[in-house]
């Protein structure tokens, strides 16, 4: 086992764990804002995955507009999710809102099979996408690379959003308390909505992302980044963005390299060393890497 | 200024106010004052667009000869642009976010240019802000929050400041420094409402009070009248 081929499969976690970062940064902010474990999350990647075979197919746009497009139409999902479930049912216990958001997850994959059939469709990217590069040892497609410098982007422009602007600080406030954040003149409905339109809108370019690193999707692929980027969200700290961030990573990274470096009869063992990780992370450290506890207010 | 008219409120189930009647007008300080449980949380909260009365009216007038507003179907954020400001119970500041992004909240209705000018007004006011201005407001002691909470609600430039129980876990010599702008504040021609457990401060502060008892309001008048009363003094004042 050379240098190279662990420079490579660093590289490989690099890129998963970016796309379960984009993921895991809505479930994160969503959690952080309203207190709800959101399980419909990863089924906006799902939403955003066939939102852009739409557009790159139906409408044919070119790339980066079809990222936009896909942008905003899961901002426009998570909007009407937000509005006519999560919103009627604020103030109501946590569990309600968490058995809702299986409910909508279960309703959209049953929308997608009826509507898209169950059978996996192929993505097809523009073929300069697939054109592999070279850099030393390491070699990735230009797909891999636009991947990682978007999510890279995004996270940094959303970091700065919510560090520096006048919405970020709201959205802050609004998470810490609710009461006083409206007392102080915030519209929480505006701010929540924004919430839920940011994070599902990266949701939705992990989908396109998904579909261009995996080259299939179908109605159910949403489940498994869902649930990898809970994990990931719960490992950083659920509700701070930059633990998302790390999680995500971390748990992109652990999970190539796990399969990569152990013998072959352990990689079907993937999934339980994941969620192995993630018990561990909480015994050790119960509000994550970076979480900080609520609790403990002066 | 402030007109709160036969107001019911329920929380849940439970009948919390009856038929509350205050009155507040131009440039006082009014005090509320009363046992736990009593109501006067509940009252400013239903004020402040927190809470909804079942019946009455709330009319808000933000300057003196307009036509009264009724301010009990409006939103909590519509309430304090129109000019009303409350300083929760508990201070509430903002733990994870700096002094100067609380004070940044404080203002988050206005656009204008002098927020910045406005901030650096509740610096020189309470000078351990400014040194401290980039510090997580969690960091701060009990004191220094109420310093920045009540910074935080003059932010919005309200024309009725509210405060929930501004002495609550604070030291005397605190408690005083906090009274003692609240008298500033007035005196620059903001129209002050306290609710206090602290009686005795609360009638020396306000010109005049009312009080509660199980939501409704048992006596009010000046605070002058109210401390010599004998049945507040023994209740109210410690005084036997």
């Amino acid at each position: 086992m050379d240098s190279g081929y662990i420079a490579q499969q660093l590289v490989n976690g690099l890129i998963l764990g970016s796309m379960y970062a984009l993921v895991a940064i809505g479930f994160s902010m969503i959690y952080g804002i309203v207190r709800l474990i959101n399980f419909a999350h990863g089924d906006i990647v799902m939403i955003g995955a066939f939102a852009t075979l739409a557009f790159i197919e139906t409408v044919g746009l070119p790339f980066p507009l079809v990222a936009l497009c896909v942008f905003l139409t899961c901002c426009g999902v998570g909007i009407v999710i937000e509005r006519v479930s999560f919103r009627p049912m604020r103030g109501a216990p946590q569990v309600t809102g968490f058995i809702a958001s299986l409910g909508i997850s279960i309703m959209l994959q049953n929308i997608g099979i009826l509507t898209l059939s169950a059978q996996p469709r192929n993505f097809s990217f523009p073929g300069y996408m697939q054109t592999i590069l070279h850099l030393g040892s390491v070699s990735f497609r230009i797909i891999d690379l636009v991947i990682f410098l978007t999510a890279i982007v995004l996270m940094v422009t959303l970091v700065l959003l919510v560090k520096k602007t006048k919405l970020g600080i709201a959205m802050r406030a609004t998470a810490e308390n609710i009461d006083v954040a409206r007392l102080m003149g915030i519209n929480i409905n505006h701010t929540i909505m924004a919430t839920f339109a940011i994070g599902s809108g990266l949701a939705g370019i992990a989908g396109l992302m998904w579909g261009g690193k995996f080259g299939q999707i179908d109605p159910l692929m949403g489940y498994v980044p869902g649930l990898k980027s809970f994990v990931a969200a719960v490992i950083g700290g659920v509700g701070s963005i930059p633990g998302a961030i790390l999680g995500g990573f971390i748990l992109g990274l652990a999970e190539v390299l796990f399969v990569g470096l152990l013998p072959p009869i352990y990689s079907s063992y993937r999934d339980a060393f994941v969620f192995g990780t993630l018990i561990v992370i909480l015994i050790i450290l119960p509000n994550g890497l970076l979480g900080k506890d609520l609790e403990d207010r002066a | 200024m402030l007109t709160v008219e036969n107001i019911d409120v329920h929380r849940g189930k439970t009948h919390v106010l009856h038929q509350i009647d205050l009155h507040v007008g131009h440039g006082e300080i009014i005090a509320l004052i009363g046992a736990n449980g009593a109501g006067k949380t509940t009252t400013l909260k239903t004020i402040s667009g927190l809470l909804r009365p079942t019946k009455g009216k709330i009319l808000y007038t933000p300057e003196a000869g307009k036509a009264p507003i009724d301010i009990s179907t409006m939103a909590p954020e519509q309430i304090v642009g129109a000019g009303i400001s409350q300083c929760p119970e508990g201070r509430g500041v903002f733990a994870q976010l700096s002094v100067k992004e609380n004070l940044l909240v404080g203002a988050y209705l206005r656009s204008d240019k002098e927020i910045e000018k406005d901030i650096q007004s509740v610096y020189e006011m309470f000078p351990i802000l400014g040194e401290r201005s980039t510090q997580a407001a969690g960091k701060l002691s009990g004191g220094q929050q109420m310093m920045l909470a009540l910074g935080r609600s003059l932010m919005s430039q309200p024309k009725l400041l509210i405060l929930d129980e501004p002495s609550l876990g604070l030291a005397p010599l605190i408690i005083e420094t906090i009274f003692a702008m609240l008298q500033k504040i007035n005196s620059q021609g903001v129209t002050i409402l306290i609710v206090e457990q602290n009686a005795v401060m609360a009638l020396d502060l306000s010109h005049r009070a009312y009080v509660l008892e199980t939501g409704r309001v048992a006596l009010s008048g000046l605070s002058s009248d109210l401390a010599s009363n004998p049945q507040i003094q023994k209740s109210y004042l410690g005084v036997e």
